[in-house]
C-alpha cells in the first residue's frame, strides 16, 4: 500500500488536527492515534503518510511511534483487554484476574485471540487504585474485577454484547472507535455515564453525614 | 479531629457535575471575572501569598513557578497542564477531571492571564478514553461560553487551549519530558538548566503545573487567601485530595486540609480491611519510601513526612496489611520503573534491569543476606545520578523496604521461597473467608 491510499476526507482530519498546534510537529502523537483509528496499528502506510505531511523522516516518526506502549506494531482484538499487575492491583486480585482470563482465552501478553475479538495486556497503573482490581477495556474503566466477572466479560465481548464500563459511556466502543477519540475526534458521548464512582464519592459522603 | 474539606469534589454527587451548566450553578467561573478585574501581576502575588504548593508530588510554590515567568520579553508564553497521572498509587485527578474538568479549565484561564500565555495545553494521559470526551468536552463549551478563544470577558484576552492525549509513557509525567512529548518528540528528560520558565515548550517561557494545583485557583481566587490559610498547617496551606487505596474497608477520595494524619482517614473511613492490621503503606505513589503503623500519626503535609522520611508526594495512600508480601511489593514497582525507564541515562536504565533481577531472586528464595548490601549499593549508584527522579523513585521502595523488613528479606532465603500466600492478600479472599 502506498501513502496515498489514505481518503481525501481522511487527510482533511489529519490537517484539521495538525492545526491544533503552533508547530506542526506536536501533531505527531495525535496523528498516531488517528492512523490506529483506522488501522487498527500504526501500519507502515500511517507512518510514510505522517512524515509526508509533518515533512519528517519515517524514521523520526518510528523513533516516536515505538517510544510509547500504546502505539502497536500489530493490531489488537476489537475489544483490548488490560489487567492492571502494578503492585497493589496485584496484591488485591490482579494477578489472579490475568493467570485466569490468560487460561479462559488461551492467550497470553499481547496475543489475540484466533477470531480477532479479544486481546490481553498486561497494564501498569491506570490511576484508578480506589477501585483495585483494575481492568481497562479499550482504554475505558472496569472498576472493582474479580477472575470471574473478567472470563464473564471477555465471553460477552467475544459474543458482541461486552458490558458497559463501571465509569463510562453506555456502550463500550471498539479498540479503533476508542482511537478515534485519542486524536481529538469527538462521538458524543461524553455526557454518558455517572460523574463520579461510590469510591471518588467516599470522602464527600462522609463530610456531609457528619454534617 | 481534623474534618475533611470537599471543595473540589463538593459537588461531584451530581448527575451533571461535569457540565458546564453543573459548575456554574456553585459559582463556577465566577473567579474568572475576578482574575480577569485583577492586573495579571496581582493574580501571582495572590497565588504566591496563598501558599499553594504544587499537588503532583514535588510540592514547588505554584506562584513562584509563575513568578519565574520573564514578563515584556515579547515572547510566546505557554501554560502546560500535566494531567499524565501515572505514579502508581496515584488516582485523584483522573477522577476530578471525570467529575469536574470545568475547575481545570478555569484555573488554566486565569493562570494563563496571569502569565501572559495565549495558549495552554492539556498533557492527558491516553489510557482513559472517557476522561478524555469529558475534558474535550468542558473545553468546547468554554469555547462556545466565551470562557476561551478571543477577547474573553471583553478584557482583550485571548486564549486557546489544547487537549494532547499521551500514549502511555509515565516518563512523560516529568515535566520536560512533557514538553518534548508534546513538541512531538520521545519523552525524555531534558537537563536542567535551562529550566522550562525559561526555555520550555518550543524554546519559549513555560509554566507545567500539575492537575490539582491548577485547578485549586479558582477556589483561592474566589474564597479569599484567609479562607485558604485558614485550613492546612503553617507551611502547608490549603486543602488537597488524598487517595485511599488497598486493603481498607472503603477505599476512594477524601479532600482534607493539609496535614491530616493517616489514623483520621483511616478511623473516618472505616478503617484497615476487617481482622487486619496494617502492614506498610505509601504516603505519595510509590516513588515515596513506604511508611508502617509507626508512622499512622505523621502529618500528611509537606514538612511532616518529609520529616518522617519519605515524601508527600501524590497524596497516594496505598495500604497493605499483613497478608501482603513486601518483597513481592518491591520486586513488582521495580519491574514498573525497569520498564517505564525512558533508556536516557544509564544507572536508570541499566540499574533498573539489574534491581529487577536482584529482586526476582531473593523473592524466589534464592538469594544471599550479601545479596542485599548489593542490592543498597546498586541503589546507591542509581539515585541522584541520572537526569530526572524516576531514578530516585525506582530505589525509594527498596531501600525503604529493606529498612523496615529486612527480616523478611532474609525469611525468603530460609524458607527457600516466598513465606506468603497471594491468595490471601486479594480482594476476593474476604468473600470466602
Amino acid at each position: 500500500m502506498s501513502a496515498t491510499d489514505f481518503t481525501t476526507e481522511q487527510i482533511a482530519i489529519m490537517d484539521k488536527i495538525i492545526s491544533r498546534y503552533p508547530r506542526s510537529r506536536s501533531a505527531v502523537m495525535p496523528l498516531l492515534h488517528y492512523v490506529q483509528s483506522i488501522d487498527g496499528f500504526v501500519s507502515p502506510r500511517g507512518i510514510e503518510k505522517i512524515a509526508e505531511i509533518l515533512e519528517l523522516a519515517t524514521a523520526e516518526v518510528t523513533a516516536v511511534s515505538s517510544f510509547y506502549t500504546q502505539y502497536l506494531t500489530k493490531p489488537v482484538g476489537e475489544y483490548h483487554v488490560g489487567v492492571c499487575i502494578n503492585t497493589l492491583c496485584a496484591v488485591m486480585g490482579g494477578d489472579a484476574i490475568y493467570d485466569s482470563v490468560s487460561d479462559h482465552l488461551g492467550i497470553g501478553n499481547h496475543e489475540t485471540t484466533k477470531d480477532g475479538k479479544v486481546s490481553l495486556e498486561r497494564i501498569e497503573c491506570n490511576a484508578a487504585c480506589d477501585y483495585a482490581p483494575v481492568v481497562m477495556v479499550n482504554w475505558e474503566f472496569y472498576d472493582n474485577q474479580t477472575p470471574q466477572s473478567v472470563n464473564d466479560l471477555v465471553d460477552a465481548a467475544r459474543a458482541g454484547n461486552p458490558p458497559a464500563p463501571t465509569r463510562g459511556p453506555n456502550k463500550l466502543r471498539t479498540w479503533k472507535e476508542n482511537s478515534a477519540v485519542l486524536a481529538g475526534l469527538d462521538d458524543g458521548l461524553a455526557n454518558e455515564g455517572i460523574s463520579a464512582g461510590e469510591a471518588s464519592l467516599r470522602g464527600l459522603k462522609i463530610a456531609k453525614d457528619s454534617k | 479531629m481534623t474534618k475533611l474539606q470537599p471543595v473540589l469534589s463538593a459537588h461531584w454527587d451530581e448527575k451533571d457535575s461535569f457540565t458546564i451548566e453543573g459548575y456554574k450553578r456553585h459559582g463556577g467561573y465566577k473567579a474568572v471575572t475576578t482574575a480577569l478585574a485583577m492586573e495579571p501581576d496581582a493574580v501571582i502575588q495572590m497565588i504566591k501569598d496563598s501558599g499553594l504548593r504544587g499537588r503532583g508530588g514535588a510540592g514547588f510554590p505554584t506562584g513562584s513557578k509563575w513568578g519565574f515567568i520573564p514578563q515584556g520579553d515579547n515572547k510566546d508564553h505557554y501554560l502546560v497542564v500535566n494531567a499524565d497521572e501515572s505514579e502508581p498509587g496515584t488516582c485523584k485527578d483522573m477522577p476530578l477531571l471525570l467529575a469536574n474538568p470545568h475547575s481545570l479549565i478555569e484555573g488554566i484561564i486565569i493562570g494563563s492571564y496571569a502569565i501572559r500565555a495565549n495558549h495552554a495545553f492539556i498533557y492527558l494521559r491516553g489510557e482513559v478514553v472517557h476522561v478524555f470526551r469529558r475534558v474535550q468536552q468542558a473545553i468546547e463549551d468554554a469555547y462556545k461560553a466565551g470562557l476561551l478563544g478571543k477577547n474573553i470577558g471583553g478584557k482583550g484576552f485571548d486564549l486557546e487551549l489544547t487537549l494532547h492525549a499521551g500514549a502511555g509513557a509515565y516518563i512523560c509525567g516529568e515535566e520536560t519530558a512533557l514538553l518534548d512529548s508534546l513538541e512531538g518528540f520521545r519523552g525524555q528528560p531534558r537537563l536542567r538548566p535551562p529550566f522550562p520558565a525559561i526555555a520550555g515548550l518550543y524554546a519559549k517561557p513555560t509554566v507545567v503545573n500539575n492537575v490539582e494545583s491548577i485547578a485549586s485557583v479558582p477556589a483561592i481566587i474566589a474564597n479569599g487567601i484567609e479562607w485558604f490559610h485558614s485550613l492546612g498547617t503553617e507551611k502547608s496551606k490549603g486543602f488537597t485530595l488524598y487517595s485511599l487505596s488497598g486493603h481498607v474497608e472503603n477505599p476512594g477520595q477524601f479532600e482534607a486540609p493539609l496535614g491530616i494524619t493517616l489514623r483520621e482517614i483511616l478511623e473516618l473511613s472505616g478503617g484497615v480491611r476487617k481482622g487486619h492490621q496494617l502492614k506498610f503503606w505509601t504516603p505519595g505513589g510509590s516513588s515515596t519510601p513506604i511508611f508502617t503503623a509507626e508512622h499512622l500519626d505523621v502529618p500528611l503535609d509537606y514538612e511532616g513526612v518529609s520529616a518522617a522520611g519519605s515524601m508527600l508526594g501524590t497524596k497516594a495512600l496505598q495500604i497493605f496489611d499483613e497478608t501482603t508480601c513486601v518483597v513481592r511489593a518491591a520486586l513488582r514497582w521495580s519491574e514498573f520503573y525497569k520498564h517505564e525507564s525512558c533508556g536516557k541515562c544509564t544507572p536508570c536504565r541499566e540499574g533498573t534491569w539489574w534491581l529487577v533481577q536482584m529482586l526476582h531472586d531473593l523473592e524466589a528464595g534464592k538469594g544471599t543476606e550479601a545479596d542485599l548490601e548489593k542490592l543498597l549499593d546498586l541503589c546507591d549508584n542509581i539515585a541522584g545520578r541520572s537526569f530526572c527522579a524516576l531514578a530516585d523513585g525506582a530505589v525509594a521502595p527498596i531501600i525503604s523496604s529493606l529498612k523496615y523488613f529486612r527480616s523478611e528479606y532474609l525469611e525468603h532465603q530460609r524458607n527457600g521461597g516466598c513465606p506468603f500466600d497471594p491468595v490471601a492478600s486479594t480482594n476476593f479472599s474476604v468473600v470466602n473467608s
